[in-house]
């Protein structure tokens, strides 16, 4: 009996004295000068699953660090679940939001929300969503790009996961998709398979047009990949206004989406210079793919292509500053 | 669980009778399955229930209505969680300012990976010896240099943190449970439920009551982790010498005597192994947990998945593995340990007590260091064996797919075609009733009239769920992956039954395959294929082979050596031997083992949701991402619970007629303590 | 408190208080027990009475008292409910119905403070599988007791290593019970039961599951521990020849209910019924009987210059001195000539026994 209880009573006397000793002073930690960082603090910034938003955070990120002296925690979140994380505090900023207005009606309070989270304005990226084909397709069969050819092409795109139907690949469960109900409403002989990320698309893409094979597949726009292999964009039924509006009866194309920046209330409210610069920053689908394409392409980290593209452009950087 | 119904007079013999038996079941079996063809190929496709990945129904709608209204609640129980949820938030984060976070404005935690280090090695060296110092120590520095080690410590946080409390509750319950049939008879059923639920299934629940974040990922942890504990302390407390317990009460002990002095040291090894199960358990949800932003090593593998980067995942799966080594290891010696000391070692010397001081000293220094300079805080980036790995593991998966792709993607597409679209076919494109039927019978053929209930019961309540069609796609994968496990467990496990030699070099691997969290497996299959349902199948299949295999070979092993004999003079050649005498007489623990091959499996295919093995695991995923599909994610949920209760009955019924007198151990008891008789 | 006068003659004295009193003891296991009890159900053998009510009565009706300083044995085959009697005794089951007194204490209305009192100070128990705790010494086993007591440490340490020596454990006190043979470890128990200073010691086949030498070897500890401390005994066997060794008296159990008690000669030359007769068949009566048993009544032309016995002499004891003499054994008792030994009666039956065993 005796020697667990001296164990227990060592642990314990480790414990406190490491505690103790965290006060004292000494060695070459220091800490970080005051002068930038001390209203930033820390950000907690949502990863949502696409290089391209990555790119989008982790400029934004890498300048509120080296420039404002904000710690920032990156965290890997689906878009729903990112919004989630506003009112407990986990999260602080959506940096490219695509629509979502039923989790609008949830969090803002000019909508009726609960008010944990609040726009911070458009991000200067366009979003597109659409139906794609490897170029080769479009060239081998001109009329397959309108969706009423499709069906005459549906054998093509057989594979095991769909039987007798043709498969259309979606990316991401978490990503905003009608494609089921634009399948059934548009009375097509296609079946939704999730390929799981947009990486497993990127490939799906590239093996196509490397091999002349068949791929149809949900894609967006900003997009770096599409200036390696141009995906030619299937058209669907015009988008009017409000013909979304019902998910299960929707037959008509996405709309063009304004991308913004979401942010939590508290994080607004806080006065901390991250949330100006949050605000300020706006860039074009040009800028965005570049640094995809850096961290995608390239496979630089995304710190370093952050850190590249913000030493190239000075001057769009300096706008955004507080 | 109830003890053994029916025990059958001890015969070893497989006579005629037995074998008729035996035969009027496989042939009825036949009769079943070739009436459902039949009766498909004329109502295929009509009535099957099929809903889309966006359809939803009015059940899933109910259900949403409920997600949301808890959201919203604001009552006693909604506060009370709510307080727990910030106390649990409270606590890791406190670990986490001393170990991974910076708390501004210092740069560094205040704690860096040298102390750590010397901590955990201090640690290892108290509860389980110095031997274990050689295995915790490299893998801290493993965590280092694969780039994970903030990643690794966060992981550790979470787990520990959950087995603490999951401890502390599961053992005084066990306890309870151990002393009181009432509690007993309340508990097991429930611990029964908790244990076939996949992991993945407890995610989305407990982000609609407790959001996102460590907090969640904890609890979560702690609840997955807990009913272990809670198993083997009441079998260690039952299992106490009741002899001694008798000596002990005629000595005049009351009742805290009794358990402080008599039933809890003696207890305390099986505790222990009690304490590893629920520690190896925490780790595979606390891994899981990176989809409700739980902090560790879960977050760089589901990044990985989540935009193709399979090195990525590979490397931080490895720093998993040689996490879940490094814990098994150490629960295992400390339960060694525990016994040795027990019996007075001379572990317990003025030796030891020399080093845990001077042990006490060093690790203070280090944590003082580690406190105070750079080095000794921040693991040097420069040494790290992380990114070649990862390198290599993306080419080698860009090779084995371009290059390869031919013998990949053949393989796949010859399976799926070939073998699991055509299952898949009967399941779930007969009319609902009629592949309900044929299940029923099956269940009644397998388990009797018993499992005839629970698949009654469990098939009612899928059809209520509005998710048939998927439930019949996922049970389909699960099957189908079932019977490639078995075929893998009968070939190894038959092999190693037969051989000591085969069974001593094989049983290390499948005992480290099992402590592995079942996320890792996705990993190295994705490297060879692409995600989709034959992907999620494979790794099921890896998942669940060596628990199958070590059932059978034990099975194998287990046939009495007199019988082996006997039959060896009558002149049996070795494939008489193994078909009609050492396989028949080893079908209890052959059902065993298809009991746990179902349920490893169909907790793999759920996770294979997100890897595109679709069906049930995808709702789940889906509803986990698209918070208007909650509802129907939760329904999916329960579905699979549905499934895995169906699986479990007919399968442990049907073991429990099969099983001979001689081995007729309780399925759970065997199991949970598998590891300990390791 | 029963008189003791219902035991039959030539036991413990009956002006005495006796240690141990059972009455009207009943154990009956199974549902709704205690309704069993006095229905003519309680007659049925065991195999109806199972069929009929679901309930196995284990103990019937069992009556008797045990003087202080007497060695008493409870003997049966297994199932004859030697064992649940024992542990009725404390409460270690419950009994049915009757009542159990030991000291004067009445035990089967006792309060749990109570009766944890009474086994802490007055009753001990050795049991057949030891029920030592694996995890501590045996110095520490030996002690357990008066732990639970709340005595310190350094007291119960002397205390128990004194119990120590005393059943020749020296040297043994820092081993673990796993490290000792069966004996040794039953000779632990038996010092974890003396430890605590009892009045009454209950035995459960203390030595059934030990090698027969060395269960001679404790048998013979239990007769030199019992010359020295003098302890009030139960002791529950199988083996008549232990419970002849042992007993001062012998309660043979079957099926539940007392067949016979009384002393081993008593038992083996006038047994109560076949059962009885049957089980003491084998047994060497010369080792057994005393001059009581085989003496005749006085003649007027007997001898009287042969040897002068007591006639609780075994027979085997004084068979080479009656042999010797050419007169016949006079037995006195209290001064008083009871009876006449010759020859005849001394050989009729160590004869008998030499045809009996080979």
């Amino acid at each position: 009996m005796r020697t667990p209880r001296t164990s227990a009573l060592l642990a314990a006397v480790a414990l406190v004295s490491a505690l103790a000793l965290t006060a004292c002073g000494g060695g070459d930690i220091e800490n970080e000068d005051a002068a930038g960082g001390e209203e930033c603090g820390t950000i907690d910034m949502a990863i949502n699953p696409w290089v391209g938003y990555e790119a989008s955070a982790h400029v934004v990120g890498y300048v509120a660090e080296t420039k404002l002296g904000c710690t920032v925690n990156y965290k890997d979140l689906d878009e729903q679940v990112s919004w989630q994380g506003f009112g407990e505090g986990e999260v602080d900023v959506i940096i490219e939001n695509w629509g979502h207005p039923e989790l609008q009606k949830k969090y803002f309070e000019s909508k009726g929300g609960d008010g944990s989270a609040m726009s911070a304005g458009p991000n200067g990226n366009e979003g597109i969503i659409g139906w794609y084909l490897p170029p080769w397709m479009a060239e081998e069969y001109p009329d397959i790009t309108d969706w009423k050819n499709l069906n005459k092409y549906s054998e093509l795109f057989q594979t095991p996961e769909s039987g007798d139907k043709g498969t259309l690949y979606d990316g991401d469960p978490g990503f905003v998709t009608n494609d089921e109900a634009l399948v059934k409403n548009l009375d097509l002989d296609y079946e939704v398979v999730f390929a799981g990320s947009e990486n497993a698309l990127i490939e799906g893409f590239r093996k196509a047009e490397e091999n002349k094979t068949p791929y149809l597949g949900y894609f967006y726009e900003p997009q770096w990949f599409l200036s390696e292999v141009p995906l030619v964009k299937v058209e669907l039924p015009e988008y009017t206004e409000g013909c979304d509006a019902d998910p299960e009866e929707v037959a008509c194309d996405y709309p063009l989406y304004t991308l913004d920046k979401i942010v939590a209330t508290d994080f607004a409210e806080s006065g901390s210079p991250g949330y100006e610069l949050v605000e300020n920053f706006k860039w074009t689908n040009e800028d965005q793919n570049e640094v995809a394409k850096m961290i995608a392409s390239v496979g630089m980290d995304p710190e370093e292509a952050a850190q590249q593209w913000v030493e190239d452009n000075p001057d769009k950087v300096e706008a955004w500053l507080p | 669980m109830s003890s053994i119904a029916t025990v059958r007079p001890k015969t070893h013999d497989t006579g005629a009778l037995a074998t008729l038996r035996a035969r009027w079941r496989l042939v009825s079996l036949l009769a079943v399955v070739a009436m459902w063809v039949l009766v498909w190929a004329f109502t295929r496709g009509e009535q099957t229930l099929a809903i889309q990945a966006s359809d939803r129904t009015d059940i899933h709608g109910w259900f949403l209505a409920r997600t949301t209204a808890i959201e919203n609640a604001d009552n006693v129980v909604t506060s009370l969680l709510a307080a727990l949820s910030s106390g649990m938030d409270a606590t890791l984060l406190f670990l986490q300012h001393l170990f991974t976070v910076p708390e501004y404005p210092r740069p560094y935690p205040q704690i860096g990976w040298l102390g750590a280090l010397a901590i955990a090695s201090l640690a290892a060296y108290a509860v389980a010896g110095w031997r274990q110092v050689l295995v915790v120590a490299p893998s801290f520095l493993l965590f280092g240099l694969l780039g994970y080690y903030e990643d690794a410590m966060d992981l550790l946080i979470v787990t520990g943190v959950a087995v603490a409390v999951a401890l502390l509750i599961g053992i005084p319950l066990g306890i309870w449970m151990g002393h009181s049939k009432i509690v007993a008879a309340v508990v097991t059923p429930v611990l029964d439920v908790m244990q076939t639920m996949p992991s993945f299934v407890y995610l989305l629940p407990f982000s609609i009551l407790f959001g996102i974040g460590p907090a969640v990922a904890a609890l979560v942890t702690l609840v997955y982790a807990m009913p272990p504990s809670v198993r083997v302390t009441a079998y260690a407390v039952r299992g106490v010498s009741t002899t001694t317990l008798e000596a002990t009460d005629s000595l005049g002990q009351n009742r805290w005597q009794r358990l402080r002095h008599v039933e809890l040291p003696m207890a305390k090894r099986t505790i222990i192994v009690g304490v590893n199960q629920t520690t190896m358990a925490a780790l595979a949800m606390a891994t899981i947990a990176a989809y409700v932003d739980g902090p560790g090593l879960g977050q760089p593998v589901l990044e990985g998945l989540r935009r193709g980067q399979l090195g990525k995942s590979f490397v931080a799966g490895l720093a998993i593995v040689i996490m879940a080594i490094m814990l098994d290891r150490t629960t295992t010696a400390a339960s060694t340990r525990s016994d040795r000391v027990a019996r007075g070692d001379r572990d317990t010397g003025r030796v030891r007590t020399v080093a845990l001081v001077a042990g006490t000293v060093v690790t203070l220094a280090a944590v003082y260091l580690s406190n105070s300079y750079t080095w000794a805080n921040q693991f040097p980036e420069g040494v790290n064996i992380g990114d070649p790995i990862s390198t290599k593991v993306d080419d080698l998966a860009d090779w084995l797919r371009s290059d390869l792709s031919a013998i990949t993607t053949g393989v796949q597409e010859t399976f799926t075609l070939y073998f699991l679209n055509p299952v898949q076919d009967l399941v779930a494109n007969s009319p609902w009733f009629v592949a309900g039927l044929a299940i029923l019978a099956i269940a009644w053929i397998v388990g009797g009239v018993r499992a005839l209930g629970a698949a009654a019961v469990c098939l009612a309540g899928i059809y209520w769920l509005d998710l048939w069609n998927n439930a019949m796609i996922t049970l389909t994968a699960v099957l189908v992956a079932t019977v490639v496990v078995m075929i893998l467990g009968l070939a190894v496990g038959v092999w190693m039954g037969r051989s000591q030699v085969v069974d001593r070099s094989v049983r290390p691997v499948l005992d480290a395959a099992q402590t592995m969290p079942p996320f890792v497996y996705l990993i190295p299959v994705l490297v060879l294929f692409d995600a989709n349902r034959f992907t999620a199948m494979v790794a099921g299949i890896i998942y669940a082979a060596p628990v199958a295999i070590k059932l059978i070979a034990d099975g194998v092993s287990g046939v009495s050596a007199t019988t082996v004999e006997a039959a060896e003079s009558a002149g049996s050649s070795r494939l008489q031997m193994i078909t009609k005498v050492q396989l028949p007489m080893a079908r209890g623990s052959i059902l065993l083992a298809a009991n746990q091959g179902l349920l490893y499996v169909l907790s793999m295919v759920v996770i294979g949701g997100m890897v595109g093995a679709g069906a049930l695991g995808f709702d789940i995923v889906y509803g986990f991402r698209q918070a208007n599909f909650a509802g129907k994610g939760l329904a999916a949920g329960i579905t699979i619970v549905l499934i895995g209760i169906m699986l479990d009955r007919i399968t442990t019924y049907g073991a429990r007629r099969a099983q001979s007198p001689g081995r007729a151990t309780v399925r759970r008891k065997r199991l949970s303590l598998s590891r300990a008789e390791t | 408190m029963t008189e003791v006068d219902t035991l039959p003659p030539n036991t413990a004295d009956p002006g005495t208080t006796a240690a141990l009193s059972v009455d009207g003891l009943w154990k009956v296991f199974g549902p709704r027990a205690d309704k069993v009890i006095g229905t003519p159900d309680a007659e049925l053998p065991r195999p109806e009475l199972l069929k009929k009510t679901g309930c196995v009565a284990a103990v019937k009706e069992v009556s008797f008292d045990v003087a202080p300083g007497e060695v008493f044995v409870v003997m049966g085959l297994s199932g004859s409910g030697k064992s649940t009697l024992v542990r009725c005794l404390t409460r270690l089951i419950e009994p049915t119905a009757g009542t159990v007194t030991i000291d004067g204490h009445d035990i089967t209305n006792a309060s749990d403070a109570q009766l944890r009192d009474l086994r802490r100070h007055h009753v001990s128990m050795v049991f057949q599988h030891f029920g030592l705790l694996p995890h501590r010494q045996v110095i520490d086993n030996v002690a357990y007791g008066l732990e639970i007591r709340g005595v310190s440490k350094a007291e119960r340490r002397k205390k128990a290593g004194e119990i120590v020596d005393l059943v020749g454990l020296t040297g043994n006190e820092q081993s673990y019970p796993d490290q000792l043979s069966g004996g040794m470890q039953q000779r632990v128990g038996l010092a974890r039961a003396l430890a605590g200073d009892p009045s009454l010691l209950l035995f459960d086949e203390p030595f059934s599951a030990l090698d027969p030498l060395i269960r001679r070897d404790m048998q013979n500890e239990v007769i030199r521990l019992q010359e020295d401390l003098q302890k009030t005994m139960v002791f529950i066997t199988h083996d008549l020849q232990e419970a002849l060794k042992l007993g001062d008296r012998i309660l043979i159990m079957r099926d539940g209910a007392i067949v016979q008690v009384g002393t081993p000669a008593d038992v083996v030359a006038n047994p109560a019924d076949d059962y009885v007769r049957d089980f003491v068949s084998d047994v060497p009566r010369s080792h057994v009987l005393t001059l009581r048993y085989v003496m005749r009544e006085p003649r007027p032309d007997d001898s009287s210059e042969g040897p002068i016995m007591s006639p609780d002499t075994i027979v085997r004891q004084a068979a080479r001195a009656a042999l010797a003499s050419d007169h016949v054994v006079r037995v006195v008792d209290n001064g008083e000539l009871v009876g006449i030994v010759d020859d005849d009666a001394i050989l009729r039956i160590v004869v008998a026994e030499e045809s009996v065993s080979p």
